[in-house]
Formats: structure tokens, C-alpha cells, sequence
């Protein structure tokens, strides 16, 4: 499949601080791609490289095939860009403001009127065209900033947060919008919240602390995470006299398992959390040991990981790390 | 070229709908109107419009850094700076464009004043050549203080910030020089009096237009634009 963005080694130092480190990934054409990070994990500083408003520090990235900052032009014109919090000018009425834009672009004057109206039908902007941009609705201006990255149809959309401040009805529809954009565009799109893009994305990159953290289509991620999934056990002694601490180490004994956890119930029983090693099931086992020992059991589960735990643990660290410094 | 035109525009419309252009319009009407009224249009006086043209040299040192101070400092706050370098178009050719919007809103700044040439040739008999070659000095000594100010605002997004600065780097130029080169040994004070605006601009106001003066603000004013693109571009390396 054809790359239409490929970023390699990029690493970006603000003074001493390092913001971008040796970040690599790509997004082939007709992609929906997630770029999903906390804040300040280096998102926007590899929005604003790719879109040649910052120069890396080292590595390189194109897009389409040319490169950012030898090519800067020739790849603008190949994006259409919406910044974070998608700042537009209060002063202008929508259709001028994209027309303005569509002329920016290098749409010809003939075609401007067509292309502004086509991005205004897309985008739904069609009752307000002649307000005032400073006069509408935090929903509407994100309707704007959209019609602006689309208004002279560009192949690639880079998308900085698209639905951050926006109401969970506009959420759904920004969401609707961006996938049918990905029929006909290769879209990036920016955020930090997991839900988010896991509903419009078909692939994910996750970033914390400028690394790259994982990356792959959603399926990929979802399918390595269930091969370690945790088991969840509830016991209590019953006859036999095995305190919890004990009952955590003959588990921690059987073949397979890699960590067990316990903790008491509110009710006087025991949970515990068996973290298997690699990718096998050791419910059988543990089952077989807790008949074996006459332990009482009320429940064994395996409890699937959601992305949203692996993301949360990947981006713990950096907050904790954070909290400390 | 045509991008910076379309960009030119833009910054031209920006211009009439914002509320501090007025103001300093309004200003500068006044400010003119008082002088022409009290010192050009008296009788006895010569019909010329002198005290005009040179009183502006110092009035437009606070007018036009108000005017030009929201050009790059508003992008730069409110973050369309981004938006607008991220497009097809080169940091020189956006700097351009903001030059010759802020110039021409100035131009337009002056038409008003017309009025005063045709007071004149109403009441009297003006001498019209060295009312054109004002009118050259000070569409040129605009283009030197509009390229003062959009420098300045290239560096903040703060637009007082941006409008002082600009004043206080005019007042060297215009008013200071002068007086500190009396101050200073012969081979500085020689540089200093080169430097000045004034030096450059008393002319213009008596009917000369040499080529050594128009050279001058020309330069300085391309100066201006070649450094407010270098402070754009400093986003790339700071």
C-alpha cells in the first residue's frame, strides 16, 4: 500500500527540552490514523513538523512521498491542516474566510466559488455562510476549521484535536463527518482521549513522552492484548487453614503464571489476580489447585484488557514520572 | 504574486472593520487638520502645506506603530499565525502582503487630506511641485515607520508590546539621532546624522526629491521586511 505519510527518527529538542524522540511511523493512503498521546506527549509538535511549521531536529518526514522541510511548499499544498483549538479570523464571514483560504491554496479564481460551496455543503455550513466567524457557536467553528482544511480538496487532512470543547451531539457528528472523509482522504487526526479516536480510526499510533508507545490497526492492538489477559479469582480458605499470602504463593508456584496479586473482600473472601505468563490459559490449572487444596471458590474470570487499560498504563507511567518531578 | 495580492486584500478589509484604525485615522485627521488650520491655511502665508509635511514625521512616530502593531502580534495570539504559515505561501510572501496592507490602509489614510491642496488652490495660488514631492516623502517616510511597526509585531503577540517597541525604535530614528550626534565623537555623529530620518526627509517637504533620500527609505524600509521574515523564520530555531 502507498505511504502517504511516512515519519522516520524524528526528534525534536525545544532548548534542553526533548520533545519528540526518535519517533517512526506511517500511514498509507486512505488511512483513518489516530494519533492518540496525554498532553504534552508530543502530538502537536509532530503535527506542526509535518505541516512545516516547525523544522525537527533531526530525522525526517514526508509526505506523499517529499519531504517537509526540502519540499515545504509542494507538501502544504498536499495538506489540508486544522490546528489545535482551530483559530479563524472573528473578523470574516465564513464563505470569505474560505475563499480567502481556497485562494491561499492556489485554487484558481474560477473554481474558488465551486470549491467554498462544495466544502460548505460537506461540512453543513450552509445557514451560516454569511455570518460573522467571531458570531457563531464553538461547534460551528470547528465546522469552519474543517471546511478550511477541505476547501481545496487536498489529499492528505491533518486534524489537531478535532472535537476537543465540543458537546457529545457534535462529537458524534464530527465523528460521522471525518469517516466519510476517509473515503477519498488519507486523515491523521490528533487526540488524547482513547474512546475518541477508536471509534473513527481504523489504526492507531500511541505516543508518551515522545516515543512511540505502539502502533497498528485497532484489531492488532485489541488482539495483542487479549493473549494477556488477567484472571480474576475469589476464594476463601474453606477448611483448609491457607491464609491469603499462602494461597497467593501456591498459585504463583503453578506452570504459567507470572504474577499473582491478592486482596480481602469486603466480605471476608480473598480476590486475586493472576497475570499468566505469555499466552497461555492457566484457568484449568488454577481450577485443579483450588480443588486440589478444598479452597472455596465463587468466581474465576478471565478479564479481558481494553485498550483504554493499555493505553492508561503506557501513559501512567509518564504521569506519575511527572508528578514526581 | 498572486497570493499576495489575495493576502493583501484580506489585510486591507482587516483594516476597515477594526475599531483601532479608526481611532488613529481620526487622529491623524485631526492632528493634520489643526496643523494645516493654524500654521498653512492663514493669510499671508505662503499657500504651501510645509508645516504639514514636516510636523507628520513626528506625528506619524506615535500613529503608525498603533496601526501596524495588530498585523503579525494578533496572528501570533490568537494562533491563526499557524494556519496562515502552514499554507502554500512563503514567510516573505505573507510578510509582503502585511506590508502593503498596513501601507495602503496609510495611503488611505491620506487621501482625506486632498482636501487641504484643494483649500489652497481655492484661497491662493499653491505651487504644486513641492505639494507632490511632500506627498512623495511621506508616502515614503509611511513606508519606513509601517515597516517599523510590523517588525515589532513580528516579536510578540502582545500588541502594546509591539506598538512601544515600534515607538521607541522611531523615536531613536526620527527624533533622537540628531540630538545624540551632537553628543557623540565625529566619525559616529557623521553615521548617526546619516541614519536619521530627519536627515532624509526635510527635503521632500521644499520640492526636492533627491535620489540619495529616496534611496534611503527604500532601503531601510526593505531592511524592515527582510528582518521581520528572519524574526517569522526564528520559529524554526529558537
Amino acid at each position: 500500500m502507498e505511504r502517504m505519510i511516512e515519519v522516520e527518527h524524528l526528534t525534536k529538542w525545544y532548548g534542553r527540552t526533548l520533545a519528540l524522540d526518535r519517533v517512526s511511523f506511517s500511514v498509507a493512503r486512505g488511512q483513518i490514523v489516530g494519533f492518540l498521546g496525554p498532553n504534552g506527549a508530543g502530538k502537536t509538535t509532530t503535527l506542526r513538523i509535518l505541516t512545516g511549521y516547525l523544522p525537527a531536529t533531526s530525522g525526517t518526514a514526508r509526505v506523499a512521498g517529499r519531504d517537509v522541510l526540502l519540499e515545504s511548499l509542494a507538501v502544504r499544498s498536499l495538506i489540508g491542516y486544522m490546528p489545535e483549538n482551530m483559530p479563524l479570523y472573528p473578523e470574516m464571514r465564513v464563505e470569505e474566510y474560505l475563499r480567502l483560504r481556497a485562494g491561499l491554496k492556489g485554487v484558481p479564481s474560477a473554481r474558488r466559488g465551486a470549491a467554498v460551496d462544495r466544502a460548505v455543503e460537506r461540512c453543513r455550513l450552509k445557514d451560516v455562510r454569511r455570518r460573522l466567524i467571531g458570531q457563531l457557536s464553538k461547534g460551528y467553528r470547528q465546522r469552519v476549521g474543517l471546511a478550511e482544511a477541505l476547501v481545496a480538496d487536498p489529499p492528505v487532512l491533518i486534524l489537531d484535536e478535532p472535537t476537543i470543547g465540543l458537546d457529545p451531539a457534535q462529537i458524534q457528528e464530527t465523528r460521522r463527518l471525518i469517516r466519510a472523509l476517509g473515503e477519498a482522504h488519507t486523515v491523521l487526526l490528533s487526540s488524547h482521549i482513547l474512546p475518541e479516536v477508536e471509534k473513527t480510526c481504523s489504526h492507531l499510533v500511541i505516543i508518551a513522552e515522545g516515543r512511540i508507545a505502539a502502533a497498528g490497526s485497532v484489531e492488532e492492538l485489541t488482539t495483542g492484548l487479549t493473549s494477556r489477559r488477567q484472571v480474576i479469582l475469589e476464594v476463601r480458605p474453606g477448611a483448609a487453614a491457607d491464609g491469603p499470602a499462602e494461597m497467593a504463593r501456591a498459585i504463583g508456584r503453578l506452570a504459567g503464571v507470572a504474577d499473582v496479586r491478592h486482596e480481602p473482600t469486603a466480605d471476608g473472601w480473598t480476590r486475586l489476580a493472576v497475570t499468566p505468563s505469555g499466552e497461555t490459559d492457566v484457568r484449568d490449572r488454577l481450577h485443579a489447585l483450588v480443588v486440589q487444596r478444598g479452597w472455596l471458590l465463587r468466581e474465576l474470570r478471565a478479564q479481558a484488557a481494553t485498550l483504554e487499560e493499555l493505553y492508561v498504563q503506557m501513559t501512567a507511567g509518564e504521569a506519575a514520572a511527572r508528578s514526581v518531578a | 504574486m498572486g497570493k499576495v495580492w489575495i493576502l493583501t486584500r484580506r489585510e486591507l478589509s482587516a483594516y476597515f472593520v477594526s475599531p483601532i484604525a479608526y481611532v488613529a485615522m481620526a487622529l491623524f485627521l485631526v492632528i493634520a487638520g489643526f496643523f494645516f488650520g493654524l500654521a498653512d491655511f492663514r493669510p499671508g502665508a505662503p499657500a504651501a502645506m510645509r508645516s504639514i509635511f514636516d510636523v507628520m514625521m513626528v506625528v506619524l512616530v506615535f500613529i503608525l506603530p498603533i496601526v501596524a502593531m495588530r498585523s503579525l502580534a494578533e496572528e501570533r495570539r490568537t494562533g491563526t499565525l499557524e494556519t496562515l504559515l502552514t499554507a502554500p505561501v512563503t514567510d516573505a510572501q505573507v510578510v509582503v502582503a502585511k506590508f502593503l496592507g498596513c501601507w495602503l490602509f496609510y495611503l488611505a489614510m491620506l487621501a482625506p487630506t486632498a482636501v487641504y491642496v484643494a483649500v489652497l488652490a481655492a484661497f491662493g495660488n499653491p505651487d504644486f511641485g513641492p505639494i507632490l514631492s511632500g506627498y512623495v516623502g511621506l508616502a515614503l517616510l509611511g513606508a519606513l515607520y509601517v515597516g517599523v511597526g510590523l517588525a515589532a509585531s513580528a516579536l510578540t503577540s502582545n500588541q502594546v508590546i509591539a506598538a512601544v517597541t515600534a515607538f521607541a525604535v522611531l523615536m531613536v530614528l526620527a527624533a533622537l539621532a540628531p540630538w545624540i550626534g551632537t553628543a557623540v565623537p565625529p566619525p559616529w555623529r557623521g553615521i548617526l546624522l546619516q541614519a536619521s530620518v530627519r536627515t532624509h526627509y526635510a527635503d521632500f517637504s521644499q520640492g526636492v526629491v533627491d535620489a540619495v533620500h529616496v534611496i534611503y527609505f527604500v532601503a531601510v524600509t526593505l531592511l524592515t521586511l527582510f528582518l521581520t521574515v528572519k524574526i517569522l523564520e526564528s520559529r524554526r530555531w529558537r
